[in-house]
Order: structure tokens, then sequence, then C-alpha cells
């Protein structure tokens, strides 16, 4: 594929150029907070509670006085390291137990397909809870928990996928000239699937964001002296009622970031399909010589299933 | 490079599917291969290749210049197809892979089977472009299938075929699922390629007429059994059992609606 086209297609899209936006912002503060945040979000001062959004608090204070901006600020790092250690977690569960399930001998891949099936009955945030109570709860039980919950829908779903493609007429015409089992996986079969296994990869990640705080506010997550958007809620939400206002802040970090990252899948999926890349790079660009146009799509197979699985509700 | 298939029995579950098939492709010859759908002509290439799917089972002797293809290992299949045999398949609208590039796809055989570098197998795949008669071979390789018409993307697929210069070219139905006129123009392009390199060529095909333009010698399959072969002129004129005259009553009669 070549990279230039992928690239301007994606940020052709809003839905591409935002998530690429947003998620660049989260990343440049998860990067900055690491040396540098307005004021230490952990100071505490009494004298100071409950403080409307000022210049100095932009977006106020909480019950003891703490930034919440600082604190808001501070905990992109948290989500971050969440985020991109349990999508590569899911990853490599997924795409490892996707190809053992679909490419093996018959008694191998039917056994990993019976494995799949039981794995993806248990709820995530269970799975999350228990080894949590087993280990203490810190932000590796997180990754684990979810990288291994929404790795195993990912490898349900390539599973299939896999299994598709491998049945069709390209996948024979490339053995037919002489490749073997891993060049067709690496070469065609995953290229094919990629637009599907994207959305799913951006979905665990987005997930991963919300189990992140969900298992934070119900205190499995982030041990106490690390700053995270699911904590700074819970402690927020137990004074709704009184100062309702500084909810939004973690809420609307939360929100963003989740809704860039599903946006950011959805647009990668359709720019790495070149059937469904805009622009004019190609149709009718053979035609050339011989006048004869270059016909319509015909019947190639259709484009992948926009929307495979939706994710468990992260409440 | 001679092709000698020799009582090709292949079984799916206790159905035999092919049935004691013999055929004999002479080094340089060009042999077809026709019968309805079904009566396992597919399966017969399938079985050259040593692709044959999963729970189907295949015994008898397939030998590619003297050496026995049923039994060898995977690996060593693997390193005839695409370099001592190449395969153009029926339909090029999805023998193609839609998410890459024509250009990577006809060199794909050059780059398994050789040492050749990124911009070299470009090279290659532009001149097989050109070979083949696809228009602007130098933009036409950074194009996906899709953008390509129904005839050019079969012209990939023979460029991909012939791309490393195999000894035999099995072709199964390869312009079947082209309208006549790009048929015309793809059987002319086959003949010269093959012509031009005295390449062994196995033809299948359901069509006398397609058959009659392109191989001198033909067997005639029904339920996976060869019930007559020889000179393809002989098959036209002189068709001994009934399942040849129905097939050549079926060339007569779309020869007449055509004209």
């Amino acid at each position: 594929m070549r990279r230039g086209a992928f690239v301007r297609d994606l940020l052709g899209r809003p839905q591409g150029a935002f998530g690429v936006g947003w998620l660049a912002v989260v990343v440049a503060c998860a990067v900055v907070s690491r040396f540098w945040t307005p004021l230490d979000p952990f100071d505490t001062d009494p004298y100071s509670a409950w403080l409307t959004p000022s210049p100095a608090h932009p977006f106020g204070t909480d019950s003891v006085g703490r930034d919440i901006f600082s604190y808001v600020f501070a905990a992109t790092g948290t989500t971050v390291v969440v985020a991109v250690a349990s999508g590569v977690v899911a990853t490599v569960v997924g795409v490892g137990l996707a190809a053992l399930g679909s490419l093996t001998a018959r008694w191998v891949r039917e056994s990993v397909a019976v494995l799949i099936d039981v794995l993806v009955a248990f709820p995530t945030l269970l799975i999350a809870m228990a080894l949590a109570a087993a280990f203490g709860g810190s932000l590796t039980v997180v990754v684990v928990a979810v990288g291994i919950g929404y790795g195993v829908s990912i490898a349900r779903v390539s599973r299939s996928e896999i299994r598709r493609v491998a049945r069709t007429d390209y996948v024979l015409a490339a053995r037919a000239n002489g490749l073997g089992t891993g060049a067709v996986l690496r070469r065609h079969l995953l290229p094919n699937v990629a637009p599907v296994f994207v959305v799913q990869l951006s979905l665990s990640m987005a997930t991963s964001v919300l189990a992140e705080a969900g298992l934070s506010f119900l205190g499995y997550g982030a041990p106490a002296d690390t700053a995270s958007w699911g904590r700074l809620l819970s402690d927020l939400q137990k004074f709704i009622g009184i100062h309702p206002g500084s909810v939004v802040w973690p809420g609307l970090a939360i929100t963003l970031t989740v809704l860039a990252l599903n946006l950011l899948g959805d647009a990668v999926r359709d720019a790495s399909d070149p059937r469904l890349r805009s622009g004019r790079a190609g149709r009718g660009a053979a035609a050339g010589p011989t006048g004869r146009p270059t016909g319509p799509t015909g019947p190639v197979t259709p484009a992948a299933p926009s929307r495979p699985v939706a994710p468990e509700v992260v409440s | 490079m001679s092709l000698v298939i020799d009582d090709l029995t292949v079984t799916i579950g206790d159905r035999r599917v092919v049935d004691g098939v013999s055929l004999h492709v002479p080094d340089g010859a060009r042999v077809g291969m026709i019968g309805e759908s079904g009566s396992g002509k597919s399966l017969t290439t399938l079985a050259v290749l040593g692709l044959l799917p999963d729970g189907a089972r295949a015994t008898g002797s397939i030998r590619l210049d003297g050496r026995e293809l049923l039994g060898a290992s995977e690996r060593e299949l693997a390193g005839l197809r695409g370099r001592v045999v190449g395969t153009v398949f029926q339909d090029p609208g999805t023998t193609l892979d839609p998410v890459v590039t024509v250009g990577r796809q006809i060199a794909e055989p050059l780059r398994l089977h050789t040492r050749i570098g990124r911009r070299d197998a470009r090279a290659r795949a532009v001149a097989a472009a050109a070979e083949v008669g696809l228009p602007e071979p130098e933009s036409v390789v950074d194009l996906y299938p899709h953008q390509l018409s129904g005839g050019q993307r079969q012209r990939v697929g023979i460029a991909m075929a012939l791309i490393n210069r195999p000894g035999l070219v099995l072709a199964d139905e390869p312009t079947t699922a082209l309208d006549v006129t790009t048929q015309a123009e793809v059987l002319a392009l086959f003949q010269r390629l093959v012509d031009e390199r005295r390449t062994s060529l196995l033809f299948v095909t359901h069509d006398l007429a397609v058959l009659s333009r392109i191989t001198d010698h033909a067997a005639v399959l029904s339920h996976g059994r060869v019930v007559e072969s020889g000179p393809v002129e002989q098959l036209l004129h002189r068709p001994e059992h009934e399942v040849t005259r129905g097939l050549v009553e079926a060339t007569r009669a779309t020869t007449w609606r055509a004209s």
C-alpha cells in the first residue's frame, strides 16, 4: 500500500482528522506532564477547596483544593499508557489466537475456537476485578485484563474473517504461485483482515480507557498516587449534588478520547481499503491508449462489514 | 516440459469426483481438457498443483518431466508452483487480491522464487505488464484490481502466471468470465505468449469453440472420466461420444445466435 495516499486520505476524512488531532493533543499532554504540570496535581490546600474556574485554576479545584486542570493533565499519561499497552496485548492475543484458530490442523483450530468462545463469555471487568482481588489493584492488572478480554473478542472476529479470506480465489491463486501458509498470512490474509481488525482494535483501546476509568472509579485500578481520570471522576461524583460543574472535566476528557479512538478506527478502516478510498488516484487512469473504459467495480468482493461487534458496555 | 497424468482418481468422502483420468501433455504441446461443469476438470488441475481442497484424496500418478508429484512434499510442490508451473484461473475478478497493487501481484511469484530486490521486481512487473498489453504499464502497476476492467485483470493474471517463465501453464477456464470480444483478445494473447516461449499448456474449458482456437488435442471429461480424446478437429467434426456431441451442439447454438 502506498503510505502517502493512505495518510492523505485518512487526514482528509473529518473523523480521521478529529481522531488524529485529539489523540495528538492527548499524547502531547502525556509527554509534557511527565516533566511539567501547571500546578502539582496532588498538592492539597483546604483553603482553596471548590474554587470555581478562574485563570489560576481553569477547571476549578476539588474537595481538598487540588487543581483539577493539573490533575486531568497529569492523568493523560496514565490513559495513554493503558490504551497503548492494552492495545499491544490485545493485538498479540487477538492475532495469535485468530491465526491458531484458522490456519492450523483441524483439531487445533476447532479447540481454539471453543476456547475463544469460552473466554468471550467472561466479562472483561470481572476478569479485571478477579485479578485485582488476587494481585491488588494496579495498572498492570487493568492492562492485562483488558488486553486479554478484548484480544479474545478481536480473535473471534478476526478468526472468522481469516477463514473467509482463506477460502477466496485470490488466496488459492497465491498458493498456486508457491506461497506457503506464513507468506499467505502475511501478504494476503492480514492485509484483507486489517480493516475489521483495526476497528476492533480501536474499540478495544477506547474501551480500555473506559475500563481503566471504571476500575479506578471502583477502586481496583490506578493506585492512589497515580493520577487517573476514573479516580478523579469517582472522587468528584460524591459531591455531584453540590458541585456538579467539576465532574464535567474528567468526564469530557474520557468521552472525547474514547470518541476520537472510535472515529479514528473507522477512518483508518475506510482509508486502508483501496476500494473505499476517496480521491481520483485511480478509476479511469488505466483506460489509456486502448480507449476502453476501465469498467465498473465489477464482481469485487463487498467491502468489509462496517461494525462487527458492539463493545461490552463498561459502566 | 511434459506432464503425464496417469489413472488419476480423486475421492471426496466416498465420492469419486475424478475417476481414472489419464492425460498426456507432451513437451511444448497445447492440450485441452473440456467438459461440462462438475466433470472434474478443475479438480484435475488442482491435483497437479497439489492444492486439492481439505478432505480430498488423490491416487494414481502425475509426473512432471518424469518427477512424481502425487505424494511429493508440500515444500517440493511449493517450489514448483509459480516457478515451473504457472496457473491462470477463471475469474480475474476474484483471483486478484483487492488490497494489493497490480504490480506487486504480478511480481509476487518472482519475489518468492528468486532473490530480487523491490526495485528490480517492479521493473520486471512493468515489463510483464507491457508484454501482456496492459495500457500505460508504468502507472498501471500502481493501480488496484478494482480499477481495471475484466479483460485487463485477466491480462494481469496471465502476466503473473508467466513471469517466472514456467515450463508448463495450467489455464483453468481463463476466458469464461470475459465477454466475447475480450475473450478473443485474451485468447490471442495467450496463444502468442505460449508460442513464443514454447511453453506446454493444459487448457481447461467448457467451450469447444475456444478450445479449437488454441489447442490441437483435447480430452473430453464427463462425470470424472475421459470419455473421448483426440485432435480437436476430429472432436469438432466427427464426435463419437454423446457428451462430445452435446458440446458441439452447444458450440453451434452459440455461434448461430451470435451470427
